[in-house]
């Protein structure tokens, strides 16, 4: 357009031109190969309902609403419950969201608000340092640093936090459990004694376990909150902790709550951990130091050697354990819906 | 406050102590190496509207959040001269900037309602300072008073996010002037609004002036000649390679519009240069 100068703008210079035939079908062609893997997606999660649900038609037929409630499982006899393992697997999933939420929250709010950067701006200014080019920017790489660190506990593979639970937080917790369950024994949750495997080093595992998914999509959701309204809250003379505690938590109480709701469905499902770490009894109880068991447990430590008659047992088992998760998300997003009704446009 | 640190500033533009509220005086003002404000003087008087002008840059809301210390919030911020608001150092070491905060409001450019009711949006500074009494009529009270109470007063209970962008900017008038601070801070409040929602803000301003002083920082030239009693005007200093805002000149509203002493406010406000 240079060289034309003073004409720049005149009909010939112009490259616009309509989309091509190739640019269009292009287009048509991009739309339904999407389409197709997300419906294959779907197909694929109803299919694999589908195959399970049908090789537990015999069980099902066979022990009916027993299942559910029984509470033995001997294959010598023929005797099948799974009501344990339900308790267990819901006991051990709550008692892991309640100190992973506990957790994974404050180190959301420790990095979103920052507190690592100030602390650590506060150092530098003592050496007269806050803005070298290079001293300046460790604040937020020590933010990034941690977060990574703490993203880092997810990728830990299952295998070793079961070993970890049994070598190191076992006996370090068995001591002070002996003193609860001496001093405080009436109370239901400490009445038995912690022989070794049993609820509570399962549940603080699989706490550490998720306390990662719970910490990064809480931390997304507290980072999402408009700044716009932190400074309303200052500008009103709030102090930091009622802002946060006010404004700040709840704006992003949905984000928190679909990670609670994610984690809770991994806790759920988490397998070889909990096999190793649980006892692998069929007790029901109250007390956090006794042992039991879970669905996702039941069926790793079954599965090897069972008879044919065994694997529709072990798949309406399984069956179960995909109902319990699927109710969790289900009514996890429905919460999400109710609890969001109020907020639309908080886009704005 | 009335322990505080006593002020140093000596008598104000035109001696009239008792008229002025706030007392600012930048000398320096840095975020990190950059010098964003020097040199302004600027006395803000009680139930008066004081608008600060100039163009995009000049530090015109940094001096507007220096009143309130907002400023405090920003890392590398770095202040050297006094703010005396009633007699008060407000800068002074032993002065928490939370306490300040609540003597003097702040409303924002955009409208920053909070995710919750509108009710519990008003209800919020109330809270804040531990109030007792009937937060109910207190939160009436400060709608009728932002000019919002017959739109909202049948769904106080709805989401303070459902209402239009110029009702949004009024609920936030409301929730500043719900503990009735002394002074309100306005930093450009309607930049965010259409003609009419911002006509509507104006006139809220002159009627809230009978209660409140009121200091605006607005580009709009036309509203700083409908709303203001005084008019600061800002402009940058670009000589000694940086781009530092100053106070150019600061008088009657009419004074700065119509007899300018500075020829750089004559430019400005004649549209010369932007």
């Amino acid at each position: 357009m240079a060289e034309t100068g003073t004409n720049a703008t005149s009909k010939g210079d112009s490259i616009t031109r309509a989309p091509t035939a190739f640019e269009k079908h292009g287009n048509t062609a991009f739309r339904l190969a999407s389409y197709l893997f997300a419906w294959m997606t779907v197909l694929l999660v109803l299919y694999i309902a589908y195959t399970i649900a049908r090789q537990a038609v015999p069980a099902m037929s066979k022990y009916g609403w027993g299942f559910v409630t029984g509470t033995k499982w001997d294959p010598n006899t023929k005797e099948f419950g799974v009501l344990p393992e339900i308790w267990g697997t819901l006991y051990s999933s709550l008692l892991a969201l309640v100190l992973g939420t506990l957790f994974g929250v404050a180190v959301a709010v420790y990095l979103s608000e920052h507190y690592l950067g100030f602390l650590v701006f506060s150092v530098l200014k003592l050496f007269g340092v806050q803005f070298h080019p290079f001293w300046g920017k460790l604040p937020d790489r020590l933010e990034v640093l941690l977060k990574n660190l703490i993203e880092l506990l997810a990728a830990i593979p299952s295998v070793v936090y079961g070993l970890w639970g049994i070598y190191f937080i076992i006996p370090l917790i068995r001591p002070l459990c002996q003193w609860f369950q001496v001093k405080l024994g009436w109370i239901p949750i400490f009445s038995t004694t912690l022989s070794g495997p049993g609820m509570l080093p399962a549940g603080i595992v699989l706490s550490v376990m998720i306390m990662p998914t719970i910490a990064a999509i809480s931390l997304n959701s507290l980072l999402a909150v408009p700044p716009k309204l932190r400074q309303a809250a200052y500008g009103l003379g709030a102090t930091r902790w009622e802002t946060i505690l006010g404004v700040i938590l709840p704006t992003a109480s949905k984000g928190i709550f679909g990670a609670v709701i994610l984690a809770f469905g991994r806790a759920l499902g988490e397998t070889m951990a909990l096999a190793m770490l649980i006892g692998n009894s069929n007790v029901i109880s109250w007390s956090l130091f006794s042992p039991g068991n879970t669905l996702a447990a039941l069926l790793a430590n079954n599965f090897a050697e069972a008879g044919p008659g065994e694997i529709g047992v072990l798949m309406f088992a399984a069956l179960i354990l995909l109902g319990i998760t699927l109710l969790v998300n289900v009514v996890g997003a429905f919460i999400l819906d109710k609890a969001s009704s109020g907020r639309e446009g908080a886009k704005r | 406050m009335s322990l505080a640190p006593q002020c140093s500033l000596n008598s104000v533009s035109n001696g009239d102590k008792d008229g002025v509220v706030i007392d600012c005086d930048v000398r320096e003002l840095y975020y990190g190496k950059f010098k964003a404000v020097r040199d302004t003087r600027i006395a803000i008087e009680r139930g008066k509207i004081t608008a600060f002008i100039g163009p995009s840059g000049c530090g015109k809301s940094t001096v507007l959040r220096c009143l309130n210390r907002m400023n405090d919030l920003v890392r590398g911020f770095r202040f050297e001269g006094q703010v005396c608001f009633q007699g008060t150092d407000i800068y002074h070491n032993s002065i928490d900037p939370v306490a300040v905060r609540r003597y003097i409001g702040m409303v924002f450019q955009q409208p920053n309602p909070f995710a919750m009711s509108i009710f519990r949006n008003v209800a919020f500074g109330l809270k804040l300072n531990g109030y007792k009494g009937d937060k109910a009529e207190r939160v009436e009270n400060a709608l009728r008073r932002a000019a919002l109470w017959d739109e909202v007063k049948d769904k106080l209970h709805d989401s303070g996010l459902s209402l239009s962008g110029g009702q949004q900017q009024r609920l936030c008038i409301a929730r500043a002037i719900a503990t009735q601070p002394q002074v309100l801070l306005m930093d450009e409040p309607c930049s965010a609004l259409d003609p009419i929602a911002t006509r509507r803000i104006e006139d809220l301003m002159l009627e809230l002036k009978q209660n409140f002083t009121i200091v605006i920082v607005t580009h709009n030239l036309q509203q700083a000649q409908r709303v203001a009693d005084k008019t600061g005007f800002l402009y940058v200093d670009t000589t000694q390679g940086g781009r530092t805002g100053y106070l150019v000149e600061y008088g009657e509203t009419r004074q700065i519009f119509e007899d300018p002493v500075e020829k750089y406010t004559q430019d400005y406000i004649s549209g010369r240069f932007s």
